[in-house]
């Protein structure tokens, strides 16, 4: 038969009544869908409802996998416990894609139609910013845990908080030090070209040099790049340490490359965990970063003197020894950044308790309870370690870990003290009005 | 570093650039110069190749070349596959409209993605290099498999084009290309080619992804900056012109690698695009494409 004859016979246009039915029966489904519901109960039975604003895809998406297993197991915890208040805790999960302007959607999304208490749980620095003039007009308290120094700069607003991990200004202080007093004094930077990158280009700099060091190179990477050879020739050949900062799917590739390109004997290198969040550290590829040096949030490897509410955390949010799942060992974790969520959750509950939280009515003195926290000790809420809350800069400050790259796994070489990080604010959002 | 060694390491990046978007635009150009279908998807099969190679490599344990070898053939043929059955289910219903095809392989670049997403996950996996040799020299050192990459793209590049010039079925897809409906008329079966280009095109796409995993890590998200460089390659070469995607692959390769270590990698991007407008605006046909008829 012809090709023609058979395939090009087209339906003809028009609505059908039977489409019709389809299309009416479908709208009555999404109305009827969870975001539509609206609660007939009483209010003190009702559960406290989080907007989880999660990477669930995107470049972000290994993380957003942890973050949500940390903040299941967090919520699990506390409702197990009795709740906030009497209340159970429920999370609401909207994925932004790792995507700035899904992410100010989805904020808006979580206050007008799924009308949660507050949204919880950001971490890529464009997603914050873009976000949280959305949740500043809405009026909707924003626990970010990120990183970048956009909290603390003060250009955010009364209503985004970080509570449950520090920023890069206070991390980059914190291992500079120590950094120019046992790798090297000449230093070259390496970072993505966009706001968490300038975070830590316009804060090592000024770090370093009070430590008597300089930065002799800066080599800026555009954040899309999966290539990296071509700018290793930008790093001049007396630097004592490279210092690499690197984001995103093509980190191995960096790591690998940097390896090829320098061979053994190249300079030393000091990197951030967020690099090789989720991946193996005993990858091909990666032997190249033996004995080199990591920031870590918290240690991924459990280490010979772990606290006790430290194994306790590990344990409930399922990961094993070598920080990866209980359940699959190459199921790596996200561990130097997920428990930024935990402590978060925990300091969203006492903020509720300290300030009586009933609903939506009492979103402007939470805000103002948690601004009125100053410690946090170390412990089953706190299972990083112990820190303090500056409320004029809606920032917590906590101690860093230093770690080696030892035969496969990351031994903490050094803590730094929560004063090593600590700065001068440059804001105050408690004269900021709601 | 000195300018010598700098134009040389430069030039060696442009070239493994330029080896694998010359498989992976190939595969693209085919697939509109026979089919006219502007294959939205192209970089999702790629994706796939890689992912899939992952897979293959993980499963056998031993030597990294077993691995890696056992990839090379098997992934292209599964993605091939896919790429078979998508045609089948999708394309063919469609009739090859432009409009309907260029919306229908959008809708399979989600599905592809999101099913690699669910089942293979969001994270960045390495497959090993069937060797692992870096080459010493005296200014900076080298990944020897990234020179084998380049042999190995060449020899598959001469590979397709003696099957597209010496074997019946070549010529079957070269006449198509030429007059579908003559070909029609003298009874090649026109939708079968179609389906048989069109397996062929993501096999490409797959097997420039199995040559680059060892390099760059396999990862979900990996196709759409290839895609982007492929459509560029092909409106500079010529849509449909076997040669013109090589020469066009090797300048936008070679001008990236040595134009983004030179100046910058944003200059390289921009220089990119504004010789696809050039084109478009004085040879819409591209370099080596021959006049719409």
């Amino acid at each position: 038969m012809n090709y023609k004859a058979k395939h090009q016979i087209k339906p003809d246009g028009g609505i059908t009544r039977r489409t019709a039915l389809k299309g009416l029966s479908t709208a009555a489904g999404l109305m009827a869908a969870p975001g539509f519901v609206r609660y007939a109960q009483a209010q003190s039975s009702e559960p406290i409802r989080i907007g989880f604003q999660c990477h669930r895809t995107g470049i972000g998406a290994a993380y957003g996998r942890w973050y949500e297993r940390v903040t299941s197991a967090a919520v699990k915890r506390i409702n197990d416990q009795g709740g906030v208040n009497g209340r159970p805790l429920e999370i609401v999960i909207e994925d932004d894609g790792t995507d700035a302007a899904r992410g100010s959607e989805v904020v808006a999304k979580f206050a007008n139609q799924h009308k949660v208490d507050l949204v919880y749980g950001t971490l890529f620095s464009h997603v914050v910013v873009a976000a949280a003039p959305m949740a500043g007009e809405l009026k909707i308290p924003y626990y970010v845990v990120s990183e970048g120094y956009h909290v603390a700069s003060g250009k955010m607003n009364r209503y985004c908080v970080q509570p449950g991990i520090t920023d890069v200004k206070a991390q980059v202080r914190s291992v500079a030090p120590w950094i120019a007093q046992n790798l090297g004094k000449r230093v070259t930077l390496v970072y993505p070209d966009y706001a968490f990158g300038h975070d830590h280009r316009d804060f090592f700099e000024p770090a370093i040099t009070a430590q008597g060091g300089e930065v002799i190179a800066k080599v800026p990477i555009p954040p899309t790049e999966t290539s990296f050879t071509r700018y290793f020739p930008q790093i001049p050949r007396d630097t004592d340490v490279i210092y690499h900062v690197m984001v995103g799917p093509a980190v191995l590739t960096f790591v690998k490359e940097l390896g090829e390109f320098f061979g053994t004997g190249g300079p030393q290198l000091f990197g951030f965990i967020d690099s090789l969040e989720a991946v193996d550290i005993n990858s091909p590829g990666l032997e190249f970063l033996d004995g080199s040096h990591f920031w870590e949030g918290m240690p991924r490897y459990a280490q010979p003197d772990i606290p006790r509410y430290a194994a306790s955390y590990r344990e409930t949010v399922g990961i094993d020894e070598n920080g990866a799942s209980v359940n699959d060992p190459n199921d790596v974790s996200t561990a130097g950044h997920m428990f930024g969520c935990w402590e978060t959750l925990y300091v969203i509950k006492a903020a509720m308790e300290a300030s009586g939280y009933r609903g939506p009515e009492d979103r402007a003195s939470l805000i103002e309870a948690t601004e009125a926290m100053t410690e946090f000790p170390a412990g089953n809420e706190h299972p990083q370690g112990a820190k303090i809350f500056n409320g004029q800069i809606h920032q917590v400050f906590a101690e860093q870990c230093i770690s080696q790259v030892n035969g496969g796994r990351l031994d903490v070489v050094h803590r730094t003290s929560i004063e090593d990080g600590m700065y001068e604010p440059e804001a105050d959002y408690t004269t900021m009005s709601f | 570093m000195a300018f010598g060694p700098y134009l040389l390491l430069a030039t060696l990046e442009g070239l493994v650039t330029s080896a694998v978007l010359a498989l992976m635009a190939l595969g693209l150009s085919l697939v509109f110069g026979v089919m006219r279908v502007v294959n939205v998807a192209h970089g999702e099969f790629y994706m796939l190749g890689a992912v899939l190679a992952w897979w293959f490599a993980s499963l056998v344990s031993g030597h990294p070349a077993i691995g890696f070898l056992l990839a090379l053939f098997a992934s292209p043929l599964i993605v091939a596959a896919v790429a078979f059955l998508a045609e089948r289910l999708v394309l063919r219903r469609l009739d090859y409209e432009p409009e309907a095809t260029i919306v229908a392989t959008i809708g399979l670049l989600y599905i592809i993605q999101q099913f690699a997403l669910t089942f293979y996950g969001p994270e960045a996996r390495p497959v090993e290099a069937p060797f692992d040799a870096r080459i010493a020299l005296p200014w900076f050192g080298y990944s020897a498999y990234k020179l084998a990459v380049i042999v190995v793209s060449v020899a598959l590049m001469l590979a397709t084009w003696l099957f597209l010039t010496r074997t019946r079925a070549g010529l079957i897809m070269r006449a198509t290309q030429s007059d579908r409906e003559m070909a029609q008329a003298f009874g090649i079966p026109v939708d079968r080619v179609y389906a048989g280009v069109f397996a062929l095109g993501a096999g490409l796409a797959a097997l420039a992804a199995v040559l680059i995993v060892p390099i760059r890590q396999a990862h979900y998200l990996m196709g759409l900056d290839p895609l982007l460089l492929s459509f560029i390659v092909v409106i500079i070469g010529g849509l449909g012109s076997l040669r013109g995607t090589v020469v066009a692959a090797i300048l936008i390769g070679l001008s990236d690698g040595i134009i983004s270590m030179f100046f910058s990698p944003t200059l390289a991007k921009m220089l990119a695009t504004f010789l696809v407008a050039l084109v478009l605006v004085f040879r819409p046909q591209g370099l080596f494409g021959a006049a719409s008829r």
